[in-house]
C-alpha cells in the first residue's frame, strides 16, 4: 500500500486441535500509529501477537518487518527484528532487580553499571522513574509495567505491542501511559495495542483492526464510531440490555466492622479496619487496582483467614470464629477470582466440583458420607440454569472455557440460595455473553432479597451493576457512595490517583 | 517429532494399563541386566516373579508372601493418603522401627506376666510410637515451615540409632549371653503375634492390612474427608477455599500414615523378626513408597502392589540362594519399576500427538 | 589439648562431600529443580569413582569417573521430569531408591580392596577440598555475574516469563541437573577414595539429604551452603572427637548429632525465611514446578 507500514501480515493462519485460532488475518501497522486490535476473549489476538513476538509459528500466511520478510524462530529473534512486547501477564522475576529483569529482555545488554545508568535516565525521560536496584516484587503494579515498557524502549523497538496493559492501572496511570505511547508514536515507533475497553481505544488509537472467531471482521477509525457500535461489531450482533429494575433495600444483612488483619504473606497485603453494611436486595461495589487487598478481603469473608471475633456479622449472627462450611450453612457464599485452582479443582469433575462449596446447604454430604448421586444432579442442575456449555458434569472443571466455568461457578453459589453472595471480578477474561449472564445472574439474586458484594477492577461493570461504590487502597476500604452520578475521574481519586507516583519520584 | 497434549480427563484405561507396563518394562530391562551380568535372563526372571508361588519351594515360600505383603501395604495404605494430599511422609522407615520399639518395651517391661492385655496394648504402643514419630514433621511443618520431606527422613537416621542404642543397651535381653537383642517374643505368648491359620502366614498384621485397606478405601472414595485430601493435593488453594485447614491436614495425614507404619513395626517385632535389634528397619518404610506409586495411592491398586513386591523380596532371596544372584537386585528391580511408572504415567496425563508438518 | 589447626583441617574433609553435593544442587535448584537424588547420585559416584579409582590406581581418574557417572544416572530423572513431565519429588525419590540398589548390586567385587593413596595438595590438605573450596566462589560469580547465570536464575524463579522471553527453560534444566549429578559424584567418591579408603554398601549414609537441607539452610547462596557445609562438618568432628574420648554416652546416640543438628538447623531457617521474600534470599518461584509449554 504504501512505503509507512512497520509491520503487515498476510493471510495468517494457525489452528490447534480442535481450534482454528486465526483464519486468513491481513492487516497492517503504519510508523507512529496506535492500532488497536480489538476482539472477545478467544477471538484470536493472543494467538496473533505471539506469532509476531515468536512464541508461536504460524501454518498460513506471510508477515512482514520494515518491507522484510519477518519469520522469527523465537522471542529472541523477534526482538532482534526490532519487536518489542509488554505482556498482560507480566513476564517479570518477582526475586531480582529492576536491572536483572530488563537485562533479561535485551539481546546484548550493556555491563551493569552502564545499564544501570541508562534505566534511570530513559525512565526519566518518559516520565517513568524506575530505580534499578529494587527488586521487583517490592513494586506495584503500575510500577511492574513501566519496567516492562523500559525494558522494551530500551531496544528501540520499531514495532511495540502491548497485550491489555490497562487492566491493572487506576485511570491515572492509564493516562500517564496514554502520554508515553503518544511520545514514541511520536518518534515514528508502530504501536500495536491490544484491548477490549472501546472507551480508551476510541479516545487513543488511530485505527482498529476488529477480530472475531479468528477472523478479521472489520477495520475502522474507533473514532468514528460508538462504543456501542465497536462492541457489535466484536461480538456480532446487538448487545443485550441489563435489566436493574425491581430491587430495593431492605434490613442490614452483612456487617464488618472494624476488619483488621495483617498481610498473609509478603507478596499480600495488610487489611486495615474495614467497615461495611449491607443491605438485603443491595448490590455493593467494590473497586480498586489488583493487590490492595481484595483476594484478602474475600478470604476474610470466606473464613479462609479467621478475624477477631465480632468483626463479621450475617444477621446479628457472629460469623467471625467460624469456619468456611459454617459461614456457608449461615448463609454467606463466596466466589474467588481465581476459577481454576480457588474455586474450582481444575482436575476434578463439575460433579466432584460441587462438593467444595454445596455439601452442606445442598443435602450432598450427610454424616461425612459424600452422596454422588445427588452431587450430579446437583451440578446438572448449575449446567442447566446457567447454560453451561459442556458435555456433561462429568467433565473436569479445566477442560471448561473460562466464561463457562464461570458461569458454574457463580450458578453453585446462587442456585444455593445465599444470603449474601459475595464474588471476586465476577466477570475477569469471560467472553461479552458470559459476562452479561453472570451480571444479570447478579442483579437477579439481588432482585430476589440476597444481598451482593461484588469485587471488581472493571469500572464499568462497578458502575452498571451496584447502588453503593468503595473503594479499597492499600487494604482501606472507603466510605461508600451512591453509584449514580459518580463519574470516572472521581472513582480515580478514590482509588488513589496514580498509584507510588510520589514514591519513585524520590 | 512428537508432542504432549494433556487431557481434559485422566484416562482411566492408561490408569490401570501404566503399572502393569511398568512391571513388563523392569522384567524386560532387568533381564537385559541379567543378561549383562552373565546370568540366564529367563531362568532369573523365572525364579524371581514364578517359583516362590509355583516352583519346587513354593510350599516354604508361599506364606512368606503375606508375612511380607502385610507391611508394605499397612504403610503405603497411609502413605498414599498423604501422597494424595501433597503431603511427603518419606521417613515411615523411621515411624516403623519407632512403632516396632514402644510396642516391644510394652512387652519387655510386661514381661513374665501373662494376660489378654498385652497383645492388644503392644499394638496400641506400636501405633502411638509411629503416630509420636509422625507427628514431629508435622508440627516442625506447621509450627516453622520445615520441609516434612527432609525432616522426616532425617528420623529414619535417627530413628535407627535409637534402634541399635536400644538393642545394646536397655533392651539388650539379659538372659541372652551378651548378644545384642531383646528377648525373643516368639517365645512369650501373651506378647507374641502367631500365624493365625497354619500355612498361610496370615498374622495380625495381615488382619490390620486388610482393615487398612477396607478403610482407606471408603475415606477415599466416599468419605468428604478423602475428597477434600484429594483436593489439597489437586488445588490448595481449592481445599482452603471448601474449608481444609492446612495444618489440621498436615497433622492427618503424618499422624495417620505414622501410626500405621509403627502399627507394621510393632507386627513385625512381636512376630516374624520376634525381636528388637538393631536390624529393626528393613526397609519396607522406603519400598511401602513404590507400592504406594504402583497402586497409583488407590487401596485396590496397593493391595495388588504390596503382593507384586512383596513377591520380588522372596524371588529375590530365592534367585540369591539358586543363582547366586547379589542381594541388592531386589533394590534395583524395584527402583526400576519406580522409574517405569513414573516415566509411563505421562500416558494417563497427556496424549501422545505427532507434530504436524503444515 | 585439642590442637586447633587439626581440628579445622578435619572439618575442611568432613565438610567435603557435603560441599560438593550442596553446590550442586544449588544450582540445580536456581533452575528450579528440586532433586530429592542426590543420595542415589552420590552413592554411585562413590561406586564408579572407587572403582575407576581403583583398577587405574589413580584417584584422579577415580573423581573425572565419579563426576561422569553421576551426571550420567541424573539423566534419568532429567528424562522423568523434563521429558515426561513426572512429578519431581517422586522422580527425585526414585532416583536416590535406584542409585542406592545400583550401586549396592555393582558393588560386591569391590568390598574388602583398598582405594590408592591420594597424593596432598598444599599445605596437606587433599586436592580435592581445594576443587570444592574454589568452586564456592565460581559459583557465586557464575550466579550473580554472568549472563548464563542470570538466564539460570530467571528460568528457575518463573518458568512462564523465561519461556515467553525466548529462553530454553528444558535445556537450561537439564544442563542443570548434570551439574547437580557430577558434584555429587564427586562428593560421593570423596567418601570413598579419600575418607573411607574403601567401599562399603550405603556408605554415604544420608549425606545427600542433609546436603538438600544445606542448600534450604544457605536460602540459596554460594556462600551460604559452604557456611552450612562447614557447620555440619563442625558437628561431625566434634561427635567423632566425643567418641573417641570416650564420653559416657552411648555411641548411637552421638552418631545421631548431624541428622539431628539437620532438624534443628531447618526448623530455625525454615521460620526466618517465611517471612523474608521481600528481602530476596527465599526459594525460587518455580522450584518443583515441571514446565510444559503449550505450542
Amino acid at each position: 500500500m504504501n512505503s509507512t507500514a512497520v509491520f503487515r501480515a498476510e493471510g495468517i493462519g494457525k489452528s490447534y486441535p480442535g481450534v482454528r485460532a486465526n483464519d486468513d488475518v491481513s492487516f497492517q501497522v503504519d510508523a507512529g500509529q496506535i492500532h488497536a486490535l480489538l476482539g472477545e476473549n478467544g477471538a484470536g489476538k493472543s494467538t496473533l501477537v505471539k506469532m509476531i513476538y515468536g512464541l508461536v509459528r504460524p501454518d498460513q500466511g506471510r508477515m512482514s518487518l520494515m518491507g522484510a520478510p519477518h519469520q522469527p524462530a523465537d522471542p529472541r529473534a523477534a526482538r532482534a527484528a526490532g519487536v518489542a512486547m509488554v505482556f498482560q501477564h507480566f513476564s517479570l522475576f518477582d526475586a531480582l532487580t529492576v536491572a536483572e529483569n530488563i537485562a533479561l529482555g535485551m539481546e546484548n545488554p550493556p555491563p551493569r553499571r552502564e545499564l544501570s545508568a541508562r534505566i534511570t535516565k530513559v525512565s526519566h525521560d518518559f516520565g517513568l522513574p524506575l530505580n534499578p536496584a529494587r527488586r521487583i516484587v517490592t513494586l506495584s503494579a503500575g510500577e511492574r509495567q513501566r519496567v516492562e515498557i523500559i525494558r522494551c524502549l530500551l531496544q528501540n523497538p520499531r514495532l511495540l505491542i502491548m497485550d491489555e496493559p490497562t487492566s491493572v492501572l487506576t485511570p491515572q496511570e492509564a493516562e500517564l501511559l496514554f502520554a508515553t505511547l503518544r511520545k514514541l508514536a511520536a518518534q515514528g515507533t508502530a504501536i500495536l495495542y491490544i484491548s477490549h475497553k472501546l472507551d480508551e481505544i476510541r479516545t487513543h488509537c488511530d485505527c482498529a483492526t476488529i477480530l472475531r472467531h479468528g477472523r478479521v471482521v472489520d477495520s475502522c477509525d474507533p473514532r468514528a464510531h460508538s462504543a456501542r457500535e465497536l462492541a457489535a461489531m466484536m461480538v456480532g450482533g446487538e448487545m443485550r440490555d441489563i435489566d436493574r429494575s425491581g430491587r430495593q433495600a431492605g434490613e442490614v444483612l452483612l456487617k464488618v466492622q472494624d476488619l483488621s488483619l495483617p498481610a498473609p504473606n509478603a507478596e499480600g497485603t495488610a487489611l486495615k479496619s474495614v467497615s461495611l453494611e449491607l443491605r438485603a436486595g443491595q448490590i455493593l461495589g467494590i473497586g480498586g487496582v489488583a493487590g490492595n487487598g481484595q483476594e484478602e478481603l474475600l478470604a476474610a469473608l470466606t473464613g479462609e483467614t479467621r478475624s477477631a471475633s465480632g468483626t463479621i456479622t450475617l444477621e446479628g449472627a457472629d460469623l467471625s470464629p467460624l469456619p468456611p462450611e459454617q459461614r456457608r450453612k449461615a448463609g454467606l457464599l463466596t466466589a474467588p477470582e481465581d476459577r481454576l485452582g480457588h474455586a474450582a479443582v481444575p482436575d476434578f469433575s463439575l460433579t466432584e466440583n460441587t462438593l467444595l462449596t454445596a455439601g452442606a446447604r445442598k443435602g450432598l454430604v450427610r454424616n461425612g458420607l459424600i452422596d454422588h448421586r445427588a452431587a450430579r444432579s446437583f451440578a446438572e442442575s448449575v449446567i442447566a440454569a446457567f447454560d453451561v456449555r459442556t458435555p456433561g458434569p462429568h467433565v473436569t472443571a479445566r477442560a471448561l472455557s473460562g466464561g463457562n466455568l464461570q458461569k458454574f461457578v457463580i450458578g453453585r453459589e446462587v442456585l444455593q440460595d445465599p444470603r449474601v453472595l459475595v464474588v471476586n471480578q465476577p466477570t475477569w477474561g469471560v467472553d461479552a455473553s458470559a459476562a452479561a449472564f453472570v451480571r444479570q445472574s447478579l442483579l437477579d439474586l439481588a432482585r430476589q432479597g440476597a444481598g451482593v458484594i461484588v469485587i471488581s477492577q472493571d469500572l464499568d461493570e462497578l458502575l452498571e451493576l451496584s447502588d453503593q461504590f468503595c473503594a479499597l487502597n492499600e487494604g482501606r476500604l472507603s466510605e461508600p457512595c451512591p453509584t449514580e452520578g459518580l463519574t470516572l475521574d472521581q472513582i480515580g481519586l478514590m482509588l488513589g490517583g496514580a498509584h507510588g507516583m510520589q514514591e519513585a519520584a524520590l | 517429532m512428537i508432542r504432549l497434549v494433556p487431557r481434559s480427563t485422566a484416562s482411566t484405561f492408561w490408569q490401570v494399563a501404566t503399572p502393569v507396563m511398568a512391571v513388563l518394562a523392569t522384567m524386560i530391562a532387568g533381564g537385559v541386566l541379567f543378561a549383562i551380568m552373565g546370568h540366564d535372563p529367563v531362568t532369573a526372571i523365572r525364579t524371581i516373579f514364578w517359583d516362590p508361588l509355583f516352583g519346587p519351594a513354593a510350599a516354604y515360600s508361599r506364606p512368606q508372601l503375606l508375612v511380607k505383603a502385610a507391611p508394605l501395604i499397612l504403610i503405603a495404605s497411609g502413605l498414599a493418603i498423604g501422597f494424595r494430599a501433597g503431603i511427603w511422609n518419606i521417613g515411615a522407615e523411621g515411624q516403623y522401627i519407632i512403632g516396632g520399639l514402644t510396642g516391644g518395651a510394652v512387652a519387655l517391661a510386661a514381661y513374665p506376666s501373662e494376660g489378654a492385655w498385652i497383645f492388644p496394648a503392644m499394638v496400641i504402643a506400636g501405633a502411638a510410637g509411629g503416630w509420636a514419630w509422625g507427628m514431629i514433621p508435622a508440627l516442625l511443618r506447621n509450627w516453622f515451615g520445615a520441609s516434612e520431606i527432609l525432616v522426616s527422613l532425617m528420623l529414619v537416621y535417627v530413628a535407627q540409632r535409637v534402634a541399635a542404642w536400644m538393642a545394646f543397651g536397655p533392651m539388650k535381653n539379659p538372659e541372652g549371653f551378651g548378644f545384642p537383642g531383646s528377648r525373643n517374643l516368639q517365645q512369650y505368648p501373651a506378647a507374641s503375634n502367631p500365624e493365625l491359620i497354619a500355612g498361610t502366614g496370615a498374622h495380625w498384621g495381615v488382619v490390620a492390612a486388610a482393615v487398612a485397606v477396607l478403610v482407606t478405601w471408603v475415606l477415599v472414595s466416599r468419605h468428604i474427608r478423602g475428597f477434600h485430601i484429594r483436593a489439597a493435593g489437586s488445588a490448595p488453594r481449592a481445599a482452603r477455599f471448601a474449608g481444609v485447614n492446612p495444618a489440621t491436614l498436615v497433622a492427618f495425614c503424618l499422624g495417620l500414615s505414622g501410626a500405621l507404619a509403627g502399627m507394621a513395626g510393632l507386627f513385625e517385632v512381636a512376630g516374624p523378626a520376634g525381636q528388637i535389634t538393631d536390624k529393626l528397619g528393613t526397609g519396607y518404610g522406603f519400598t511401602a513408597i513404590i507400592v504406594a506409586f504402583l497402586g497409583r495411592l488407590h487401596p485396590v491398586g496397593i493391595l495388588l502392589a504390596g503382593l507384586l513386591l512383596a513377591l520380588t523380596y522372596i524371588g529375590g532371596e530365592l534367585a540369591q540362594l539358586t543363582m547366586q544372584l547379589p542381594a541388592a537386585t531386589v533394590q534395583v528391580f524395584q527402583g526400576m519399576l519406580l522409574f517405569f511408572l513414573l516415566g509411563f504415567d505421562v500416558l494417563t496425563r497427556f496424549r501422545i500427538q505427532r507434530k504436524g508438518q503444515s | 589439648m585439642i590442637d586447633p589447626l587439626s581440628v579445622f583441617l578435619l572439618l575442611l574433609s568432613a565438610s567435603t562431600p557435603i560441599l560438593f553435593a550442596a553446590l550442586g544442587e544449588l544450582i540445580a535448584e536456581r533452575a528450579g529443580i528440586l532433586n530429592l537424588g542426590v543420595e542415589g547420585m552420590m552413592i554411585t559416584g562413590a561406586l564408579a569413582g572407587f572403582a575407576a579409582a581403583y583398577a587405574t590406581g589413580n584417584p584422579f581418574i577415580g573423581f573425572l569417573v565419579a563426576a561422569l557417572a553421576g551426571a550420567a544416572i541424573s539423566l534419568l530423572y532429567t528424562v522423568l521430569t523434563q521429558v515426561f513431565l513426572a512429578n519431581q519429588v517422586a522422580s527425585g525419590l526414585a532416583l536416590t531408591l535406584f542409585g542406592l540398589g545400583l550401586a549396592a548390586m555393582f558393588g560386591k567385587p569391590f568390598e574388602g580392596v583398598k582405594a590408592p593413596p591420594m597424593p596432598d595438595g598444599p599445605f596437606g590438605i587433599n586436592w580435592i577440598v581445594w576443587l570444592g573450596l574454589l568452586m564456592v566462589p565460581v559459583i557465586w560469580w557464575f550466579l550473580n555475574r554472568t549472563r548464563r547465570g542470570l538466564i539460570l536464575r530467571a528460568v528457575g524463579e518463573n518458568h512462564e516469563a523465561a519461556h515467553a522471553l525466548g529462553y530454553d527453560v528444558r535445556l537450561t534444566r537439564t544442563a542443570a541437573i548434570a551439574f547437580g549429578g557430577a558434584m555429587a559424584g564427586i562428593g560421593g567418591a570423596f567418601i570413598s577414595i579419600a575418607t573411607v579408603l574403601q567401599w562399603t554398601e550405603g556408605m554415604t549414609a544420608g549425606a545427600g539429604w542433609i546436603a538438600l537441607a544445606i542448600v534450604v539452610f544457605s536460602s540459596w547462596t554460594a556462600f551460604g551452603v559452604l557456611a552450612g557445609a562447614w557447620l555440619f562438618g563442625g558437628v561431625t568432628v566434634l561427635q567423632l572427637r566425643l567418641q573417641a574420648a570416650e564420653v559416657d554416652v552411648p555411641v548411637q546416640l552421638l552418631s545421631m548429632a548431624p541428622y539431628l543438628a539437620t532438624i534443628i538447623v531447618l526448623v530455625l531457617i525454615s521460620a526466618r525465611q517465611t517471612y523474608s521474600r521481600k528481602a530476596g534470599g527465599a526459594a525460587p518461584g518455580s522450584l518443583g514446578n515441571n514446565f510444559h509449554a503449550l505450542r
